[in-house]
């Protein structure tokens, strides 16, 4: 038995101290930001995708690409939902390659819906030649594929609805976008060609600083004001609103169609207690009542 | 005990009717959870949205195609015969009686009235698919290599087992040198 | 209870004119209906049920993924991308599908941990309990298999690290590596055997499924007093008591199952699979999917590359050699005061173990994990050969009717007197 306690112990103890050292790693966390889309109820707010496409076409997608969005799905409920003719319109803005023709020849022509984001650069060796050895990544799925661990025991917690916390991505991006240091830390040297940013891991990014304040010009209300002001850290609430759709693109659906599965799903369990619980009277219940009357059994 | 634990129908009469609702209630919610469960199964057996997409209108230039020659395009991943029509078939076309046809079709319900000399029909045979051969053995319209079909020169089955004339995809006429096949058409 | 001895009397003439040819009505009959139950089982059964369901779930889900799916190292990623937004209710089939084969797991876990608490492993219950293990084995490989599909940086990577392991295996491991991979490294032909493979397993798992229930119906249930039926009055029809508590208990863990699928799809995943294999980058965190954690965590615990492969897949095997280890002639925990602690530790020593498998293999971590890992075999090799030896049980009661009902009633005309015997029973 002392063998047992001490054991028990020493592993929560190694358990406790752990979680603590791991949180410490790597600068500090970024912070958890309030999003729309979070939450069982979370939905997306469609004037802040729509602005944070502006964001992304007028700035990010200089570098990079979008590889799994369509045109169509700009118009798609639950997105940034252009109108139908606003999407052909814009398809046609860019110029798509197709091909091969009847002589068979690649040809350029306007976009279509159907068609995808063309990609700044022809090929992934194109993309890393013209930014110093490193390709920009594709950012339709960054919102899913980047997060950061919060240490400790959190992961115990974050699941839970209400009180969990599962917008990592999001909010690390957010951060990045605002993590940029004109002045580095003295113990620090940025090599040529690299940029301090207090969130990226290991703090040196090839990418530069992408926002400034009053970059982008937002369409203005309709009593001609601005409706949200024109910062770093709004176009980066935007534009990583954006990009949780263009990687989760029906996370409305997928919310709404679960909350009523699992109504569905608590009801039927209700009635089925009771089913139960009547048929297992018959044999006096399940674990109190006495004298079954039992049915016979071979 | 053993009062309580036979059904208590006999003590409440209402006992019955409430563990029978109780039941069918369950029951009924258990069906039409199943059927929920299996709808997006079924329904992600459908055309998906790209392929949706994909079947948006297409666009032929006329001017490239000869007296005569027939051009095959795809839409929606079919084949779709644009067929520029020579003066003699028009002329032969009008003249043939719809009445003896397996499936009477006048001439002008098969191409689009002022566009005369232009056939747009889908390419597969009505009986089984296959692709009928344009202009075998020197007769003027098509014949299906299957199974024996024959279809004149605007697709109307002259031969069977072919029950139906070649059908006209939705198109329209973009001016005299296009044509917008898909044009109209449910998406 | 054998597929032989059945009650059930076909009525029309051409039941009886089947039945004499195919007596699988009678089989189901007395299989799930006239099937004895003991009548003090609790929610704990229930997780068989619920683990055939899942196994029809991911089934089910997976057959109609593959009807999208493209296993190709260029097009991989790309087809699940496409399933996730163009194809309809793509996003639902492969999040049910993902989730299901952790929801899979947490059943499988909970059923096992109820296994060893109850001693369901022992006597006469041996090939049943064998069965489970073999089905668990081809439930990890099939795991493996599948989570290398979406062919993002954790799919290849694990590829890579597991067939590396495999490798560490004397004389035939580089053979049987390049036999899997189909090439000198992970690519193309390798997501494409991994497919094909990842397609048949679940078959055998349930052709495996099939014997383990046979088996569980020659031996009869164990329950958590752990003796045996001895009288009608123990135990109930199979239907509709038992069956009506398995649907009750898989709505309920669909309930559970629907939160995963709906509200967090991506928290069981890792980030890293979202971005495409890069043979180039290692991710920073290299971990496998939460339920191989504790046995990553004994891989690592060993210095040595066989070793730790020789102690990984040692975990498993001891499992089954489980009924021969305990050497207590009572089965149920709850009757023993001294192993029932040493159980909690070991279950305690198991959720360490996938904690430290989520951890950088660095300083105390590997500390832990060595100590867990000796535990984790002490339970085996030490535990449960000796304190059944030296355990003295609590008695047990009389029949299983008497611990629903509690002592000192007399039940029935045929009922046993309370507390008669409390001899524990190794007669199934």
């Amino acid at each position: 038995m002392i063998r047992t306690r001490a054991l028990v112990a020493a592993a929560l103890a190694a358990f406790l101290s752990a979680g603590a050292a791991s949180a410490a790693e790597g600068g500090p966390l970024p912070h958890r930001e309030k999003w729309t889309f979070s939450g069982m109820f979370g939905t997306f707010d469609q004037a802040q995708l729509q602005r944070g496409f502006q964001v992304y076409r007028e700035v990010c997608s200089n570098c990079h690409s979008l590889h799994y969005v369509r045109f169509r799905n700009l118009g798609e409920e639950g997105g940034p939902d252009f109108s139908a003719a606003q999407v052909k319109a814009l398809a046609a803005e860019y110029k798509v390659k197709d091909g091969p023709n009847d002589s068979g020849d690649m040809f350029e022509r306007p976009g279509r819906p159907a068609d995808k984001f063309p990609s700044p650069f022809p090929n992934d060796q194109a993309a890393a030649a013209a930014n110093g050895g490193k390709a920009p990544p594709d950012l339709s799925l960054m919102a899913k594929a980047r997060t950061f661990a919060r240490g400790g025991l959190w992961f115990i917690i974050d699941w839970l609805p209400f009180i969990g916390y599962t917008e990592q991505g999001p909010d690390y991006i957010h951060a990045l976008l605002n993590g940029y240091k004109e002045e580095p830390p003295k113990d620090v040297t940025v090599p040529p060609g690299g940029h301090y940013n207090e969130y990226y891991p290991g703090h040196i990014i090839a990418m530069p600083k992408p926002l400034s304040d009053g970059q982008v010009t937002y369409a203005k209300g309709a009593d001609g004001k601005p409706v949200v002001p024109e910062t770093v850290d709004q176009y980066s609430r935007d534009v990583t609103a954006f990009m949780m759709w263009t990687a989760e693109p029906h996370l409305l659906a997928r919310k709404q169609l679960g909350l009523r599965a699992m109504l569905f799903l608590i009801v039927l369990a209700g009635l089925l207690y009771y089913v139960k619980k009547k048929i297992w009277s018959d044999v006096g219940g399940e674990t109190h009542g006495l004298q079954p009357e039992l049915h016979k059994t071979s | 005990m053993a009062t309580t634990a036979a059904p208590s129908d006999a003590a409440h009469p209402h006992g019955a009717t409430r563990r029978d609702f109780l039941f069918l209630a369950t029951g009924a919610g258990a069906v039409v959870g199943a059927a929920a469960l299996a709808w997006p199964f079924v329904a992600s057996m459908a055309p998906d949205a790209e392929t949706v997409a994909a079947g948006a209108p297409i666009d032929v230039d006329l001017t490239p195609i000869a007296d005569g020659q027939i051009v095959n395009v795809f839409w929606r991943g079919k084949l779709i015969f644009v067929r520029h029509l020579t003066e003699k078939e028009v002329a032969d076309m009008k003249a043939m009686a719809p009445a003896s046809m397996i499936d009477p079709a006048p001439f002008l319900s098969r191409v689009k009235e002022g566009h005369e000399r232009w056939l747009v029909a889908y390419g597969n045979c009505t009986h089984l698919g296959c692709v009928p051969i344009a202009n075998a053995n020197g007769q003027e319209g098509w014949a299906c290599p299957c199974h024996g079909s024959q279809f004149d020169a605007v697709g109307r089955v002259t031969r069977g087992p072919a029950p139906i004339n070649l059908p006209i995809p939705p198109y329209a006429f973009q001016g005299d040198a296009k044509v917008r096949i898909g044009e109209g058409a449910a998406a | 209870m054998s597929a032989h001895a059945t009650t059930y009397v076909p009525k029309s003439r051409f039941a009886k004119w089947f039945e004499a040819r195919l007596p699988i009505v009678g089989l189901v009959h007395s299989s799930f209906i006239a099937f004895p139950v003991p009548r003090n089982l609790n929610y704990f059964w229930t997780f068989g049920a619920i683990l055939i369901v899942m196994l029809a779930s991911q089934i089910v889900t997976g057959v109609w993924l593959a009807m999208h799916y493209q296993p190709s190292a260029t097009e991989a990623f790309n087809s699940v991308e496409h399933i996730m937004r163009d194809v309809n209710y793509g996003w639902l089939l492969r999040y049910m599908h993902a989730n299901g084969a952790s929801m899979f797991f947490i059943a499988v876990y909970v059923h096992m941990f109820r296994n060893l608490y109850y001693g369901s492993y022992k006597a006469p219950r041996e090939v049943l309990y064998i069965l489970g293990v073999i089905i668990y084995l081809l439930m990890m490989a099939t795991a493996f298999l599948g989570y290398t599909l979406p062919w993002g940086q954790m799919s290849f990577w694990g590829a890579t690290v597991i067939t590396n392991i495999l490798a560490a295996i004397p004389i035939v491991g580089d053979t049987i590596q390049s036999l899997l991979w189909g090439g000198y490294s992970v690519g193309n032909p390798t997501i494409n055997r991994f497919f094909s493979l990842h397609y048949l397993l679940p078959f055998m798992i349930a052709g495996v499924v099939v014997l383990h229930v046979w088996a569980l119906h020659v031996t009869g249930q164990n329950n958590p007093t752990g003796i045996p039926i001895k009288t009608g009055k123990d135990a109930v029809p199979f239907t509709p008591y038992a069956t009506i508590k398995d649907v009750f208990a898989v709505v309920v863990f669909f309930v559970f199952f629907a939160y995963w699928i709906f509200l967090q799809p991506n928290y069981l995943g890792h980030a890293d699979n979202y971005i495409p294999a890069n043979p180039a980058v290692t991710p920073a965190h290299i971990v496998p999917e939460w339920y191989f954690l504790p046995f990553y965590a004994i891989l690592r615990a060993v210095p040595d590359k066989l070793g730790g492969v020789i102690l990984m897949f040692g975990a498993v095997i001891i499992l089954a050699l489980a009924p021969w280890l305990d050497t207590s002639r009572v089965r149920s925990a709850n009757y023993r005061p001294i192993y029932r602690q040493f159980f909690w530790v070991f279950i305690f020593c198991c959720f360490l173990l996938g904690w430290l498998g989520s951890k950088p293999p660095e300083g105390g971590y590997v500390l832990a994990s060595r100590i867990a890992t000796v535990y984790y075999f002490a339970h085996f090799l030490i535990v449960m050969p000796l304190v059944g030896l030296f355990e003295t049980p609590k008695p047990l009661p009389g029949s299983i009717l008497e611990s629903v009902t509690g002592p000192g009633k007399q039940v029935g005309s045929s009922g046993i007197p309370a507390g008669a015997t409390a001899a524990p029973s190794t007669k199934g």
